[in-house]
């Protein structure tokens, strides 16, 4: 092991900022990381051993105790629940003879839940060593099964189970185009950098993670800051439940959003530049890779790029679980080969982002968009869309539809035209945006997608009227309270007592007292967090309650007060114990 | 003020009557007390059972086992306002240091593997009450409507809040008698 | 030529590069603290010092004072809410202040104190957390550990020393030391570090001085938290 690990730390110039790619390298190969390898890397790399023990913890895909040969992880994204993942992951378990969130005791198997994967469109999906499986029913678990205990090398597996499809249903202006190699830097050099810019302000172009922050803005104040270095980072960290078009944009057009990272490079002044991918989607590592090869042998990445003395390559990074590091500021200290833990801001990363120098973090489609904005101008984008929300926008649909994939629309579109394009019929309500965006209900299906009404990453879950909104806020909490980084307390503590709060409504021990309790932690966690996480984590509460007051009312007993734990429950190993049974040795949850 | 004299009825459930102790520290001043106070169901007094009509409950100590669920129904049954009185009542206090260590471990230190003990044996018999696995404040069970914190609370404290209640103003403690120790 | 700001209607004076905060200390303002402490790097975690800058919530101890702020820090609603943040921490630990040799001088207990918290209002965790008891002259206590990173800080800024760290996501983060056995014992840490004396629980504590001072004649037994730290962190910061 020393030897590999001296290798890898070589490989990776000893460089600490390398440490999540290191350790992923060590996870793969012994299925955790060793302490003598935590020791050995913190000499190499010339960084405290706690550092790396922190990264260790804080990623869900680092482990210090052994997983199994096998490290099989099952979604349990909203999506994922909708298609029995409850009775699948138990088959799974059953099966393989492993309890879920343990390894088998010959060490081959492990089998966990593990955040929305990306796959909403071809649920249940899951992870094999990192590598997607998609379509999971109980026919292809047999098959899994059987490979595991034959202990079939992966390589070796049908290619059938890790297939994942692109399901592109609708494409609009940035999808009907082709993939771009060359054409747009070769139009930015031609009219000019500023000029450049002049047409992406023009574009209207807004971050398409959801925040929408004005792009052309950012790029701007990043040029503008005195620097000796500039960065700019593709985030590619596709977190959000429900979300999965960056994943197919990164399958079918990472020219276009390389292409697009190049034009930003050039007017910022970077010369380089990272794409953060998010550790789900390892199964696009190589295609990008290859992808890179070719834009440096076509001159299009590297020194002198098309002879306009420019030089910029792109290095991708990959995460290893951690819904936070879609946040700017985690995403540059997890390629600083940290914790994502979310910056003090001020200063914002376009003053001091990637190793403090100027960086500009855009998302993949935000890319995708410059790059054909710097070939076509920003008049041609700006045509589409609403005043204040141009372009158009491409989102991940799925639930209860007909046909879930990738649809591009124009900003102003209504949800009902969505639910009509997508087939979806008896529609309870829509999740706009992910967990942390808005759940509308079907009074509000003329509402339009747009900066000025509801706002959105992309993702959209289409729930019918067989679905529970108490299941979804519950599957959406204990997600929160799961990827809170735990950094500022009102998120470290408010997520894990709102995931409580509503375990104890949907378990039906909530009383009156406990709506009042629900709302006022609610907007405490809102009001006092550090970052978004923190910031949205009450919102599917909050809007849930806000449009259904009375489903929360009706869980609720009709007394003044119930205990939060189960008193009968608590009594059990005493009863064990003393081995009575009798009426004495009970409690009632709430007094006859 | 009227003639009707204010029920007051206290406990202590998991709780080493410190609180009580403290409670007696008001020494003279408890004659004024009773001038306005009656005690109902109370280790002062040997009344088993709380008055229907009780208007305040003072409550020590956290919630260990069944029965201290049971009497404190008991007490917000009966008792208009009912008071978390010291550390214990409020969160625990020192009983729930032991929600670190396992039940059965506790038990079995106590009445089976421990130094010294004979006929070992885990004590079984329907007159006792069984212990929960965790010992909770009083909050987690019933609705508690005001917290006097105090290991234990000073007999200034229990003053304080009973002339303010009797002269029919909220409560309010100054700095100087909040204490969590 | 003066620049200020204004905190509850009053006009505070402050120079580029100071943090709300900072201005507000030196004007003898005390805004509720917990892991902020002028002497390191601010934090901005614990976020109690959450204070309204033009309506908007801002951690006073990281966030820049600039012209044409208006805050507002004392507040029922602010105050109410710092107090169930305090109350957060209060069950995410396990602080049982009758048997803490801290009690008394307890930043957690005074802010508590200050803000008129009686009770810890939401339901408790109870987490089962460990105590180092391994070094022959500190010990952790991480029952009462809130994750402020004061030791943290105080450790690579002051000592010149790397011994604290806090690993792990979410609730499950925790305090760890930088030792190959994990151990407080095997770390550089001494007696005499600043990283030793810095926590504002009863975390960290000195061996064998927890009762030299009688309860009753501490710190906070008879003084308020804001009275004491515009004392000592005003004095530090007034050149």
């Amino acid at each position: 092991m020393q030897q590999f690990i001296r290798q890898l730390a070589q490989e990776n110039d000893f460089q600490a900022t390398r440490l999540l790619k290191i350790l992923r390298a060590i996870q793969a190969r012994y299925f955790y990381i060793p302490k003598a390898a935590i020791e050995q890397l913190a000499l190499m790399l010339n960084i405290s051993r706690t550092q790396i023990q922190n990264v260790i913890e804080f990623y869900s895909f680092f482990h210090l105790e052994p997983r199994g040969q096998f490290d099989i992880l099952i979604s349990n994204s909203i999506t994922d629940l909708m298609v029995g993942q409850a009775e699948l992951i138990n088959y799974f378990a059953e099966k393989l003879g492993v309890k879920i969130g343990e390894v088998r005791a010959d060490g081959v198997v492990s089998l966990n839940n593990t955040s929305c994967t990306g796959m909403c469109d071809q649920s249940l999906a899951g992870l094999v060593n990192g590598y997607a499986i998609t379509h999971l029913t109980k026919s292809r678990i047999d098959e899994i099964v059987e490979n595991v205990n034959k202990q079939l090398p992966l390589d070796q597996w049908s290619r059938d189970f890790f297939k994942v499809e692109d399901n592109i249903i609708k494409s609009g202006l940035l999808l009907n185009e082709t993939p771009i190699k060359g054409a747009a830097i070769k139009a930015t050099f031609a009219r000019g950098l500023m000029e450049t810019l002049t047409e992406v302000e023009k574009s209207g172009l807004r971050g398409r993670g959801g925040a929408g922050y004005t792009t052309a803005w950012k790029w701007k104040y990043c040029r503008e800051e005195n620097a000796d270095q500039r960065y700019i980072i593709c985030n590619a960290d596709e977190g959000e439940p429900g979300t999965f078009k960056d994943r197919v944009i990164l399958n079918a057009y990472a020219d276009s959003v390389f292409e697009g990272m190049t034009v930003a490079a050039a007017i910022i002044g970077a010369t380089q530049g990272f794409i953060y991918l998010r550790g789900e989607y390892l199964h696009l590592y190589e295609k990008l890779e290859a992808i890179l090869v070719e834009r440096r042998a076509a001159n299009l990445l590297g020194k002198n790029i098309l002879q306009n003395g420019f030089d910029f390559d792109i290095e991708i990074c990959l995460g290893a679980g951690a819904y936070i590091c879609g946040e700017e500021s985690a995403l540059i200290e997890s390629l600083e080969g940290k914790a994502g833990i979310p910056r003090n801001r001020p200063p914002y990363p376009v003053i001091s982002g990637y190793l403090n120098k100027p960086t500009s973090v855009n998302n993949v489609e935000t890319f995708l968009a410059a790059a054909n904005i710097a070939i076509h101008g920003g008049e041609w984008f700006a045509a589409f869309g609403t005043a204040k929300s141009k372009g158009t926008k491409i989102h991940s649909i799925s639930g209860d539809c007909a046909k879930p994939g990738i649809y591009e629309y124009p900003f102003g579109v209504t949800v009902q035209t969505i639910l009509d394009d997508c087939g979806a019929t008896d529609v309870l309500g829509v999740q706009i945006g992910g967990p942390s965006g808005t759940f509308i209900s079907n009074d509000e299906f003329q509402r339009k997608i747009a900066f000025e009404d509801l706002a959105t990453g992309g993702s959209f879950i289409v729930f019918n009227n067989s679905r529970n909104i108490l299941d979804i806020v519950h599957n959406f909490s204990h997600f929160f309270a799961h990827e809170s980084c735990g950094f500022c307390t009102p998120c470290r503590v408010g997520t894990s007592l709102l995931k409580k709060q509503i375990d104890k409504i949907v378990e039906g021990h909530g009383s009156a007292g406990d709506i009042v309790a629900l709302e006022e932690l609610c907007q405490l966690i809102k009001n006092y967090s550090h970052c978004g996480l923190g910031q949205t984590a009450a919102n599917p509460v909050l809007t849930t309650l806000e449009r259904y007051p009375e489903i929360y009312q009706s869980m609720l007993k009709k007394i003044s007060y119930e205990p939060g734990f189960d008193l009968d429950k608590s009594l059990e190993t005493a009863r064990r114990l003393a081995n009575r049974d009798d009426a004495a040795a009970h409690l009632a949850q709430v007094e006859e | 003020m009227t003639n009707k004299k204010v029920k007051v009825a206290t406990v202590s459930l998991a709780g080493c009557f410190g609180c009580h102790m403290s409670f007696l520290d008001l020494d003279e001043r408890l004659v004024d007390l009773v001038e306005h106070i009656q005690f109902d169901r109370s280790p002062l007094t040997d009344i088993e059972h709380c008055s229907s009509d009780c208007d305040i409950g003072l409550i020590e100590g956290g919630v260990c086992n069944s029965e201290n669920v049971h009497t404190l129904r008991e007490f917000r049954k009966n008792c208009k306002i009912l008071v978390a009185v010291g550390a214990c009542a409020i969160n625990g206090g020192l009983p729930a240091m032991r929600n670190h260590i396992s039940l059965e471990d506790c038990l079995n230190e106590s009445y089976v593997d421990g130094i010294g003990v004979e006929n070992a044996q885990i004590p079984s018999d329907v007159e006792l009450p069984l212990l929960l696995d965790k010992v909770h404040p009083i909050h987690e069970v019933v609705k508690i409507d005001y917290f006097l914190p105090g290991c234990p609370p000073s007999a200034d404290v229990f003053w304080k809040f009973l002339t303010d209640l009797l002269a029919g103003v909220e409560p309010s403690l100054p700095y100087e008698l909040v204490h969590f120790d | 030529m003066n620049k200020s700001i204004v905190i509850d209607g009053k006009n505070v004076p402050f120079e580029d590069g100071q943090t709300i905060m900072q201005a507000a200390t030196a004007a003898g303002i005390y805004i509720p603290h917990l892991c902020h402490n002028p002497d390191f790097t601010p934090h901005g975690s614990c976020k109690l010092c959450t204070v309204k800058v033009n309506g908007r919530n801002c951690s006073a101890c990281t966030f820049p004072a600039s012209e044409g702020q208006n805050i507002t820090n004392v507040t029922q609603e602010l105050n109410d809410d710092r107090e169930k943040i305090t109350q957060m921490l209060f069950v995410e630990g396990n602080h049982f202040c009758p048997s803490c040799e801290k009690t008394g001088n307890c930043n957690l207990q005074a802010v508590a104190y200050h803000l008129g918290m009686t009770d810890n209002h939401f339901p408790h965790f109870f987490e089962n957390r460990e105590v180092d008891a391994s070094h022959p002259d500190v010990m952790i206590d991480h029952n009462r550990c809130i994750f402020c990173t004061l030791c943290v800080r105080a450790s690579q800024q002051v000592d010149g020393k790397d011994v604290f760290a806090i690993s792990g996501r979410g609730i499950d983060k925790r305090l760890v030391v930088n030792s190959e056995s994990g151990l407080l014992k095997d770390s550089d840490l001494e007696a005499t570090d600043c990283a030793a004396h810095i926590c504002p629980t009863g975390a960290i504590l000195i061996k064998r001085t927890g009762y030299k001072v009688p309860i009753g004649q501490r710190i906070y037994d008879h003084s308020q938290i804001d009275t004491v730290t515009l004392a000592n962190e005003g004095a530090s910061h007034d050149e």
